[in-house]
């Protein structure tokens, strides 16, 4: 009885006494058929659940083109003050892709950062870095301020107070003949050090930067 | 005198034909409407025979409920109508509706409202009965969690109406931006900056959701799809399971009402 026990435990088919069992076979054809069944099943789904993922997942990894858009005259603009002008961020969906920026010539009395020596104008977006409200450059306070939630920036866009986690964004500009372009969008930290651009909401000092990773879709010029 | 030859007879079900009389029963008796009766009661047992839907009936519909059962257990039933209501108003805007980032979805949205026949209607069932729904959704939800409905053996159902809860929050959200004016679209870039603002993966999150770096025409098609096809099915599929579950295993009987006493009187009593 101990002995025909041991038979069927054994992993061999042959010692099972299975009917057409091959020497040193482990796998029945039940077991073998049951297997096939499930990997063609799961090959099946797969054929179609993964190109339709990664389709859904595919614009999260491709880089936009970097856009320059002239935006004026070079004697448009003055080293003390902020001119307003609307630039297209998003084309292609009418008035809502459009958005402010407050252009100033550089002025190296007060842009002392050393991350802004390369750049001919300082061009300051309008959105906030708390929720992306629209900031307005008050003159006579000297101060971007937000109307949504308080959020007050200074002359250089860091926060003074209200909510903001970092200072206002920054666009890249460049001179072409005698003309003003304003090109991509970065995230600056509170050192005006330069990062590539981040969503609102998103800090940038400290442990922020790396909580808050870089993506593919938009990456430092 | 020769036999006429059987022909085979017609592929009729034999619930469908008609019964051979009964001894002594007068064939003639019985109008047209007695046959159309008769008619009816054939078909629904001609379909009973063969998936035995009846007994599913009965068991979802008769079941019994506990003492002290009222208006409250009707929360889920409205959330319910309150999806269907959706459901359907929802499929006749899309035939209507074009998501174009262009300028074309707020023009066909305005269409729907000023010159479709009872457009402003059945749009006006959508959007409000969204908030219906999302109110229900938390009246529901309300109810089960102060009479310890969710408790054993029930938990399974209140993880599935939180899931539920979700979706239906999703849905609200991404149909929020589907007028595509202005209100629509700052809203929705509000909620997508929240969004990206979760440590890690939320920045990713958000490029998912918008389909690229800053709010576009992709989105909107994004949005819709998710809105009319994605999250629709999941809902569906879901209240599937916390029906079942609720028929499996019942209601709860109001937490003021006390256990029976037992009606026969004990030994020591005697």
């Amino acid at each position: 009885m101990a002995d025909n026990q041991d038979k069927h435990k054994s992993k061999y088919t042959a010692d099972r006494l299975i009917p057409g069992a091959f020497e040193g076979e482990t796998v029945t054809r039940r077991r073998f058929m049951t297997g096939t069944a499930n990997v063609a099943g799961a090959i099946a789904a797969g054929a179609f659940t993964l190109p339709a993922l990664a389709f859904a997942l595919g614009p999260g990894f491709k880089s936009t083109p970097h856009r320059w858009e002239t935006v004026g005259d070079v004697g448009m603009f003055t080293a003390i003050n902020y001119t307003s002008v609307v630039i297209t961020t998003t084309p292609g969906i009418g008035e809502v892709g459009k958005t402010t920026v407050y252009i100033r010539k550089f002025n190296p009395t007060i842009d002392t950062d050393p991350y802004d020596r390369d750049t001919p104008f300082i061009a300051i977006t309008s959105r906030c870095a708390h929720v992306g409200c629209p900031v307005r450059w008050v003159d006579a306070a000297e101060r971007f301020i937000c109307p949504c939630h308080g959020g007050v920036y200074d002359l250089l866009g860091r926060r003074v107070s209200g909510p903001p986690v970092r200072p206002l964004d920054r666009f890249y500009t460049r001179v072409i003949g005698e003309q003003v372009q304003v090109g991509p969008r970065f995230s600056v930290n509170s050192l005006l050090r330069r990062f590539s651009p981040r969503d609102p909401g998103e800090p940038l000092d400290g442990i922020g930067q790396y909580l808050y990773p870089s993506r593919p879709t938009a990456r430092k010029l | 005198m020769p036999r006429a030859p059987k022909l085979p007879s017609p592929p009729v079900p034999s619930a469908l034909k008609a019964p051979p009389a009964q001894p002594g029963e007068d064939v003639a008796k019985g109008g047209p409407l007695e046959g159309a009766k008769r008619g009816g009661i054939n078909v629904v047992d001609w379909i009973d025979e063969r998936t035995s839907l009846s007994g599913t009936g009965r068991w979802l519909l008769f079941r019994k409920v506990p003492r002290g059962t009222n208006w409250f257990y009707t929360l889920g039933s409205a959330t319910l109508f309150a999806f269907l209501s959706q459901a359907v108003t929802g499929v006749f805007l899309a035939m209507f509706y074009r998501p174009d980032a262009a300028g074309g979805a707020y023009e066909s949205i305005r269409h729907i409202t000023d010159t479709v026949f009872l457009g402003q209607f059945v749009r006006g069932m959508h959007l409000w009965g969204a908030s219906v729904m999302v109110v229900l959704v938390f009246v529901h939800m309300g109810r089960t969690f102060l009479w310890g409905a969710y408790k054993y053996p029930r938990e399974l159902n209140w993880l599935i109406g939180v899931v539920l809860l979700i979706l239906t929050l999703v849905m609200a959200l991404t149909g929020y931006l589907l007028p595509f004016d202005q209100r629509a679209y700052w809203a929705t870039v509000v909620a997508n900056n929240i969004t990206a603002t979760g440590p890690l993966i939320g920045p990713y999150l958000g490029d998912f959701l918008r389909g690229g770096p800053e709010f576009g025409a992709t989105t909107l098609s994004r949005f819709y799809s998710i809105h009319m096809l994605l999250v629709p099915g999941l809902i569906a599929a879901l209240i599937g399971a916390h029906l079942y579950l609720v028929t499996k295993l019942g209601t709860t009987a109001p937490p003021w009402l006390k256990a029976d006493e037992p009606s026969t009187l004990s030994e020591a009593e005697v």
